[in-house]
């Protein structure tokens, strides 16, 4: 097959001697086409990445690796990949090595975004796992002359009911498992698993947690510089004036690069690097434009610019028609992932091919937009993904990418590392959109919903690399990438009409999609998408909906959802609360309801709050929140419990405080003074998460399942402590105060 | 904040004279029967929003709410010279709070300083400005403290030095320093003059902590606004003393007071944090009123001088001064401080701070010390405190090279002291963030307030 | 040149004398944990501990740092020989992407050899300064929690190690 990378790879992994079965590249595989796959898709990313070896290496010495072209943004599924490979292949968690996203060794899985590793990558490595097994005992049974049945597997070695036992290492031979799975697998009985289901300490965290290295924030490459951009003002400004000759003379500073717009200094230390960009950006002068929508009128900018509607949702029932009627506005800001460490990246030019390390969420992508902004052939392109600081979507990853392979090619033969300032990641990062939501529904004489509509107005949520135009550094270069055209993401998962479609049954029902493609801010992905505020805005009607109804919010959830698992978390949620029909809470305080199922196909995820409201100040607080979460089958419960607090943690501070502020020119919220976050006078008493495991059942996303529900059901909170609905995200201190006062 | 046992013994020596006169004086007033607590419903909402509004004007949540109290259930440590007062509930709970006071009580405890009961309150209630308010603001303000939620919390007893401990020691005191008389408008000033004197004067109590006060605790009447002290913080001098490098004027007074910052003057912190979150949410005309009223007391005698020739005149580095201060200020200080980016968010020009022009270092020290902490939840400026990165040297030479090199004025003597009782007395600060109970109105603009 | 003692080392660092600490760890001593996060004293990623008490790297320039004794969380402990407090922080599994956590566990340290048996309010007051984007407080707190208590029972060279 495919010689030339079979070689190349080896030199990459230096496997020496050792016997290194054959392994199929994401590319490689992708110059051979996919004939056969599409004959038989295999579950998860074994779709599109049909060849088992391309997820598993076993070598002669029975070490085992399991390739995953996911990245690991402090979720944790590094570990649960590790437990799954175990798990199916009958080894202890230690005997797996887990290989992340790299363009050079892991599958093209795109990104890792949407919740989807572990239903990607997860059941990819599952079913490739147990169809290894099956090879494996297989070519035992063909050596030891018996046959399958008798044979077991058990701590990597094939066990022959007389005893006799050959290891994996043993067994494995040349392109033994370059073979294309299976569209079935035979997967193990969830009853007997030894790793899986279990919560197992995560493999990152000692590192962490002692200062070893452990986020390409860290990475020391032998003779490595430290370079800096120095970012425009704003939006569009124009480089005019850059006299570089100051602080060409800095000591330690070894070059100013230069192209159009993109301007970035280099020295020999962190520290005189940053001397050198503001010695730098004060020798410069920008022609800037005004041209920022108001900030404090939202509503009137996104529900006017020109949009492409959609009808996403029509049912009626003319035999079932309200009586009463319910109408809402409810409005989200531009909201920043604010990740704790601004974004880096190292990238080394030398012998005509780049390599860069970088915390992107796809590598393969961004490769494709870094390789066309330096008119390189993606061949000669490598990214290879080192955790940075936890992510919640696309931030400026992908940027700093770009950036430090840009000024790595001015500067060949020196690792380059970039780091963003503080202000150039708030101020530059893509941020959350910011929606509109128009409900209104009615009311039938027995308190059911007979007519829902519901529509939204939002940008795209995903201008993520592909193409160059969407990296900053080759908007600003002299020969400047237009920026594509934005579009939609497409439904079932959508982008804007993220959830936008309810889970609930109603008779006549009609969702419109006002997808806006003029963007006045830079925006992408950001955790959740649109799912965060649709379901903000639809879960917080629910109440005012039961209100009006005069029923109790859990009950009138019920009412109005078929879907049994999630009536499950819903019942689960409400019981773990202690939720009661009428049951008053204490003096100041709420109780809040919310529910989702991701994107109406990953997790459901039900969540309880209970909220204290300062009257005098209209500091709000959540108290404490109980969830239930469904996600198929468990494959690490405490992993899954970490992220559903997380999201409940961090969805309240975006609930609660968080909006990008701009003037005509700027964006004016650069730092944590000007984006206020979450500190920990405010943090819950208590979180707790019930987790509903599947055995067996695929596993569902579970990443950004709490977002929605978590902000619905504060702010329902809020409104049963005050009797006063708020609409507008986020739910300020100020707002909930002259609410009160109103 | 102690005073020296010598002024504490002629304090003494005075107060046995004046108390010989107040066992003729009445010591104690008849009290007012209790009543049942009026129902909320019971006061019109409009006249509640203005009480909310007068009490936001007069700082009563900074006094008689405690850090990580319940709003307006007293229990907060008031330091006097004399020992410490805690503030009272002011919540309608009937057993621990004003619930059974009415009206009338009230009205009588603002302008003459007596509790329902009959007893003598101690002046760090100052009473000795409420007299100046009026019926109709009593009336709100009760409607709108009688609409709180009521707390059960009973303040911890005083700890005052003998025979200050005796509340009818009080009676006297308000026979020296209680003015009988009440505000009188003057015509010949205009309208928003007089509001604004009325309510410098009166509920907002400027003076209490603006003006120095004498062995007795009162306020000097012929120093008004000369310069005070709270907390350990000065309180700077309102009157043409003032020393501000640029000086006030009605406009950015009114921005200062409104917004909390003002980019001639830089950002209030310390204990006016907290009056100017509160003056964020009450009508601008009154805010404007008390800016229009203080521009004029402080008097436009002194030269003016703008931000332009104030900045010109800070030196770059003067030669006798401490290198270790030169070294600090550039590597801790001057990265926010000089960066350009304008006020809140960025640092004020130190030639523009009072807090360098000012007669005592304490202000710049605590500053440095303590830092200004994150308002949780709100935009904010933010400062890291140094206390515990710099030695008290340390601390020393930044000061004396700050006052050096950023004002004309002559060293300050004592910093050493002043540094060791900020650090003794900020240490709260530097353990917590004080979250004032409203934030500065938001600025969301990059360059103008 | 300046001696800096990190970790109960000398070391002669050669870095201009306005250098914040931060870059003379991570630049020159090639420690990890002392994290950029602002560089601003906003979010507490680069906290370390000076003579015992939790300082922010990013705004201590070495002009201040003469004679003082600075320790970093690679002075703690290591994976196999950790410190209650880096036992506590890994029982409790208490990091997601982790970028804050190095800072959290430092200014908890330093608050635990000043209060060994902090309330929760005094532990959420102590790290009101930092940051986290992730949502692990709820796991933060317990983790200190716990190294309360096992700090209780740790020996003496460990306190000692950690800079007390
Ligand atoms: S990096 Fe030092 S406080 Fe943020
Ligand atoms: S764990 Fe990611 S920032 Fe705290």
């Amino acid at each position: 097959m495919n010689a030339p990378v079979v070689l190349d790879r080896r030199r990459v992994l230096q496997g020496g001697g050792a016997l290194i079965v054959s392994f199929s590249l994401g590319r490689a595989f992708a110059q051979e086409g996919a004939p056969a796959g599409a004959a038989s898709k295999g579950p998860g990313s074994l779709a599109t990445t049909p060849y088992l070896d391309s997820w598993l290496r076993i070598d002669s010495d029975s070490r085992i690796t399991a390739f995953t072209g996911k990245a690991e943004l402090g979720q944790g599924f590094k570990t649960a990949f590790q437990q799954i490979a175990a798990e199916e292949l009958d080894v202890p968690f230690e005997a797996i090595n887990v290989v992340t996203a790299d363009t050079q060794l892991t599958a093209n899985e795109g990104y890792t975004a949407g919740s989807h590793s572990m239903q990607d990558s997860g059941t990819a490595i599952l079913n490739a796992a147990a169809q290894v097994r099956e090879l494996l005992i297989a070519e035992a049974a063909a050596r030891l002359g018996l046959s399958v049945e008798g044979l077991s597997t058990e701590n990597g070695a094939v066990v022959a009911p007389d005893g006799r036992r050959l290891t994996y290492g043993e067994l494995v031979a040349t392109d033994m498992l370059h073979v294309q799975a299976q569209p079935q697998s035979k997967l193990k009985d969830p009853a007997i698993f030894k790793v899986m289901a279990h919560a197992v300490p995560r493999v990152d965290i000692p590192a962490k947690v002692t200062g070893g290295e452990a986020y390409v924030q860290d990475m020391r490459l032998p003779d490595m510089v430290h370079a800096r951009v120095v970012r425009p003002p704003s939006y569009g400004a124009q480089l005019v004036e850059c006299d570089s000759s100051a602080v060409e003379k800095l000591p330690g500073v070894l070059k100013v690069v230069r192209d159009g717009n993109f301007l970035a200094v280099v020295a020999d230390k962190e520290f005189r690097a940053i001397k050198a960009m503001n010695t730098l950006a004060a020798a410069t002068k920008w022609q800037e434009r005004a041209n920022l929508p108001k900030q404090d009128d939202l509503l009137n900018v996104l529900t006017s610019l020109p949009s492409q509607d959609s009808t996403i949702l029509d049912r009626s029932d003319s035999s079932v028609s309200g009586q009463t009627t319910l109408v809402a506005t409810y409005t989200r800001p531009y909201q920043s992932h604010g990740s704790i460490g601004p974004s880096c990246a190292v990238a080394h030019f030398a012998d005509g091919a780049m390599t860069i390390w970088t915390h992107t969420q796809g590598v393969y992508p961004d490769r494709q937009a870094i390789a066309e902004m330096l008119r390189m052939p993606p061949a000669s392109v490598r990214l290879i993904h080192v955790e940075g600081s936890g992510c919640y979507g696309h931030n400026g990853a992908d940027d700093a990418a770009a950036d430090a392979a840009l000024i790595a090619r001015a500067l060949p033969d020196r690792p380059v590392r970039v780091q963003w300032m503080r202000e150039q990641e708030h101020a530059w990062e893509p941020f959350g959109p910011a929606m509109v939501t128009k409900l209104k529904a009615s009311l039938d004489a027995m308190g059911r919903i007979a007519d829902w509509n519901f529509a939204v107005w939002s940008n795209t949520h995903s201008m993520r690399p592909g193409g160059a135009g969407t990296l900053l550094a080759a908007q600003h270069m002299a020969h400047s990438v237009a920026v594509p055209p934005a579009k939609p993401l497409p439904l079932p998962e959508g982008g804007g009409d993220r959830n936008a479609i309810p889970l609930y049954t109603f008779a006549n029902a009609h969702v419109v999609h006002h997808f806006i493609p003029e963007m006045p801010l830079r925006i992408s992905a950001m955790r959740a998408l649109g799912a965060y505020h649709n379901v903000f805005s639809i879960e917080s009607f629910m109440d005012e909906l039961a209100q009006l109804a005069g029923a109790d919010p859990v009950e009138f959830r019920l009412r109005h959802l078929e879907d049994r698992r999630g009536r499950d978390v819903i019942e689960r949620a409400a019981q773990e609360f202690g939720w009661k029909r009428d049951r008053k809470p204490p003096a100041g305080r709420g109780y809040g309801f919310a529910f989702a199922r991701y994107k109406n196909l990953a997790a459901y995820c039900a969540i309880a709050s209970e909220v204290e409201v300062n009257r005098e100040t209209g500091r709000a607080r959540l108290v404490r929140a109980v969830a239930a979460v469904d996600s198929g089958q468990v494959v690490n419960p405490d992993g899954l419990t970490n992220q559903i607090e997380g999201a409940i943690v961090q969805s309240m501070s975006w609930t609660l405080y968080e909006s990008v502020s701009f003037d005509d020119t700027r964006i004016t919220s650069i730092d944590w003074q000007t984006y206020p976050i979450l500190r920990f006078d405010a943090v819950p008493d208590r979180i707790d998460v019930h987790i509903i495991n599947r055995p067996g059942q695929p596993f569902l996303g579970s990443g950004e399942t709490g977002q929605g529900p978590a902000a619905a059901s504060i702010a329902n909170a809020i409104a049963h402590a005050t009797g006063k609905r708020l609409r507008d995200l986020p739910l300020t201190r100020k707002r909930i105060k002259e609410a009160i006062d109103a | 904040m102690a005073r020296s046992p010598r002024i504490i013994a002629s304090i003494v020596a005075v107060i046995l004279i004046v108390g010989a006169a107040v066992v003729f004086a009445t010591v104690w007033r008849p009290a007012i029967a209790a009543i049942e607590p009026p129902s909320p419903a019971s006061f019109d909402p409009a006249v509640v929003k203005r009480g909310r509004e007068l009490a936001a004007l007069g700082n009563c949540n900074s006094c008689h709410t405690r850090q990580d109290g319940q709003d307006f259930a007293g229990g907060l440590p008031v330091p006097t010279p004399f020992g410490v007062v805690f503030s009272s509930n002011i919540t309608p709970d009937p057993e621990t709070g004003i619930g059974g006071w009415s009206e009338a009580a009230f009205a009588r405890a603002m302008s003459t300083g007596v509790g329902r009961e009959g007893q003598h309150l101690y002046p760090t209630f100052p009473y000795d400005h409420f007299t100046n308010v009026t019926d109709a603001d009593n009336r709100a303000l009760y409607a709108f403290l009688m609409t709180r939620s009521p707390v059960h919390a009973a303040a911890p007893p005083n700890d005052l030095i003998f025979p200050l401990d005796q509340r009818p020691i009080i009676a006297g005191w308000k026979l020296l320093f209680l003015r009988r008389d009440t505000f009188q408008p003057d015509p010949a000033k205009s309208a928003e003059w007089n509001r604004g004197a009325y309510l410098v004067d009166g509920l907002a109590h400027c003076g209490a902590c603006h003006t120095p006060r004498n062995a007795l605790g009162a306020e000097r009447v012929s120093a008004q606004f000369a310069g005070g002290e709270t907390d350990n913080w000065r309180a700077y001098a309102l009157n043409d003393r003032a020393h501000a490098p640029v000086p006030w004027n009605a406009e950015s007074l009114y921005a200062y007071l409104r917004n909390g910052w003002h980019p001639d003057h830089g950002t209030a912190r310390g204990p006016m944090a907290e009056v100017v979150s509160n003056l964020s949410t009450v009508p601008e005309s009154d805010v404007q009123a008390i800016a229009v009223y203080m521009a004029d007391v402080s008097g436009a005698a002194k030269p003016e001088r703008d931000r332009s020739a104030v900045l010109a005149q800070a030196e770059p580095a003067p030669a006798q001064a401490d290198p270790t201060g030169s070294a600090i200020y550039a590597a801790a200080c001057a990265a926010c401080h000089e960066s350009g980016r304008p006020l809140p968010y960025g640092g004020v020009n130190l030639a523009l701070s009072t807090a360098v022009t000012s007669p005592d270092p304490r202000n710049l020290a605590n500053i440095i010390l303590a830092g200004v902490p994150a308002v949780a939840g709100e935009r904010s400026p933010i400062m890291p405190g140094f206390a515990d990165g710099m030695t008290d040297a340390q601390v020393t030479s930044l000061v004396n090279y700050l006052r050096a090199r950023f004002s004309k004025e002559q060293p300050w003597t004592g910093v050493e002291k002043t540094i060791a009782d900020a650090r003794r007395t900020q240490t709260a600060l530097f353990q917590t963030s004080p979250e004032p109970r409203n934030a500065p109105a938001d600025p969301s603009q990059r360059d103008q307030p | 040149m300046m001696t800096l003692k990190v970790n109960g080392h000398d070391t002669q660092i050669d870095a201009d004398p306005d250098t914040p600490l931060l870059y003379v760890l991570r630049d020159d001593l090639k420690l990890n944990a002392a994290k950029f996060g602002c560089g601003l004293g906003q979010c507490g990623s680069c906290t370390v501990i000076v003579d015992g008490k939790a300082v922010l790297s990013c705004v201590t320039p070495l002009v201040l740092l003469e004679g003082k004794q600075v320790t970093t969380l690679e002075g703690l402990g290591t994976v196999s020989a950790p410190a209650p407090i880096q036992r506590a922080f890994m029982e409790e599994q208490a990091a997601q992407c982790g970028y804050c956590i190095a800072g959290m566990m430092m200014r908890a340290q330093a608050l635990l050899l000043r209060n060994p048996k902090p309330t929760d309010a005094e532990i959420r007051a102590e790290l009101q300064s930092n940051l986290c984007r992730c949502g692990t407080h709820m796991r933060i707190l317990r983790a200190v929690h716990r190294a309360a208590r096992l700090m209780d029972t740790a020996d003496a060279s460990a306190n000692e190690r950690s800079g007390r």
